[in-house]
């Protein structure tokens, strides 16, 4: 039976822990504002750069000539997954979610006998498939000290990427993030970047007539060559502000679970701290009393 | 009176310009385009340059520095998604500096004639739209 001051030095410590898991919560909310818009703001651009793009390899469909990162390798053995996390824990099981779908993934393409190799961006990431992947990963990109991420951090990591998969070391490139839906919901994605994969674009026949009378500087091989490579960093920047804004969204409902946890924690410790303190004032008075008597 | 179109300049960060407007002159790789109403459908990609817009007759363009992306011309209008887009107003000197240094590491880099040929246009032009900036 814990003593009346435990009880107090408990009941204070939980406290401070809420007062702690709040003032995360309130920054997370404020963060996940900024976050959102950010990735709002980055819309239109993948959106548009997705629809000429899903138009000109519309003309590449079934062509020999296609690019490289389009038509892939001719190969699928050696597979790259970029592992995309958060550098700071405490945000429910975002990072977990996250490592969990990528982890399936390389544990089924390595018991097909494939080559796996791994591209952590975030430490957390890193931290949860080290024990049973560790050997695969090739490279750790840290954001740690980069505060809003931006299009220059994407655009480094494609870079880096793109050079491996000219040098061939890699045959299919994955992205894993997570998608962000709504502060309570997050999930987590795998998207092929290499060799591109584009949805047919809808209704993209029906412009066929429109196209066709497209004229283009220069012609459309250099265009889809030049926009390629750009569109592997637009692509792992979404990625990035997605993850930004799920990370945050984690947080914040994480951290809105633990202040409730803790309030009921300080409601079931106070209960029992006045149920004590109360036994205590009883027994002192049983003994005055019964001393009393005895005179 | 000549019409208005539609223009969007965006850039992976955000929509820098959604407006009705008179004229565009996009730097285009294959050189400068202008684009006025009912332009026929047109695409092409953009070099580093500055990009004019013009919202009415006779008023003073407004100018953006521009680097890598694509110009769009539909029917609904103009689209240039640039990979880098600043106001001329905002653009800093040392801002320049920094990316001419990493153009100049691009030059060193580069593996084949092809690319060379690319980072060094982009090197020289860079070089080009800060001497004139320090003119101004």
């Amino acid at each position: 039976m814990p003593s009346l001051k435990d009880l107090r030095n408990r009941i204070a410590s939980v406290k401070a822990t809420q007062k702690i898991t709040k003032a995360m919560q309130m920054v997370a909310a404020a963060k996940l504002r900024r976050a959102q818009e950010a990735a709002e703001a980055a819309r239109p651009y993948a959106e548009r750069m997705e629809q000429v793009l899903a138009n000109l390899a519309a003309a590449f469909e079934g062509r020999d000539d296609a690019p490289k990162l389009m038509a892939g390798t001719g190969n699928d053995q050696v597979h790259l997954l970029v592992l995309a996390t958060a550098e700071r824990g405490l945000c429910g099981g975002f990072n977990t979610n996250i490592a969990k779908l990528a982890r399936e993934k390389a544990r089924s393409l390595i018991a097909q006998g494939k080559t796996v190799k791994i591209i952590c961006v975030g430490k957390k990431g890193y931290d949860a498939i080290k024990r049973d992947l560790g050997s695969h990963v090739i490279k750790t990109v840290d954001l740690r000290n980069v505060k809003n991420v931006g299009f220059a951090n994407a655009h480094e990591i494609g870079t880096d990427i793109l050079s491996m998969y000219a040098a061939g070391e890699f045959d299919v490139c994955t992205l894993f993030y997570s998608k962000f839906r709504s502060v309570i919901a997050q999930e987590p994605t795998a998207q092929q970047l290499i060799p591109a994969h584009f949805e047919a674009a809808e209704g993209a026949s029906d412009q066929g007539g429109a196209a066709a009378v497209y004229e283009y500087e220069p012609d459309e091989t250099e265009i889809l060559e030049d926009l390629l490579p750009r569109n592997i960093s637009v692509q792992i920047f979404r990625g990035l502000l997605e993850n930004a804004a799920s990370e945050q969204g984690a947080r914040m409902s994480a951290m809105d679970n633990a202040t409730r946890n803790a309030g009921e924690m300080i409601e079931k410790l106070t209960i029992s701290y006045n149920r004590q303190r109360q036994a205590q004032i009883t027994t002192e008075l049983i003994e005055i009393i019964s001393g009393a008597e005895a005179l | 009176m000549a019409e208005l179109f539609q223009f969007e300049l965006v850039s992976p960060e955000r929509q820098l310009l959604s407006e009705q407007v008179l004229e565009v002159i996009v730097p285009g790789t294959e050189g400068e385009f202008g684009v006025l109403k009912d332009h026929s459908p047109f695409m092409s990609t953009i070099q580093a340059g500055i990009l004019r817009v013009r919202r009415e007759q006779g008023a003073a363009a407004d100018e953006y520095f521009v680097r890598g992306g694509f110009a769009d011309v539909a029917t609904g209008g103009l689209t240039v998604l640039a990979e880098q887009a600043v106001p001329v107003a905002d653009l800093k000197v040392e801002h320049l500096d920094e990316q001419i240094k990493n153009a100049e590491e691009d030059v060193a880099d580069a593996k084949d004639t092809e690319t060379l040929r690319k980072a060094q246009d982009t090197l020289a032009r860079l070089i080009d739209i800060r001497e004139s900036m320090k003119k101004i």
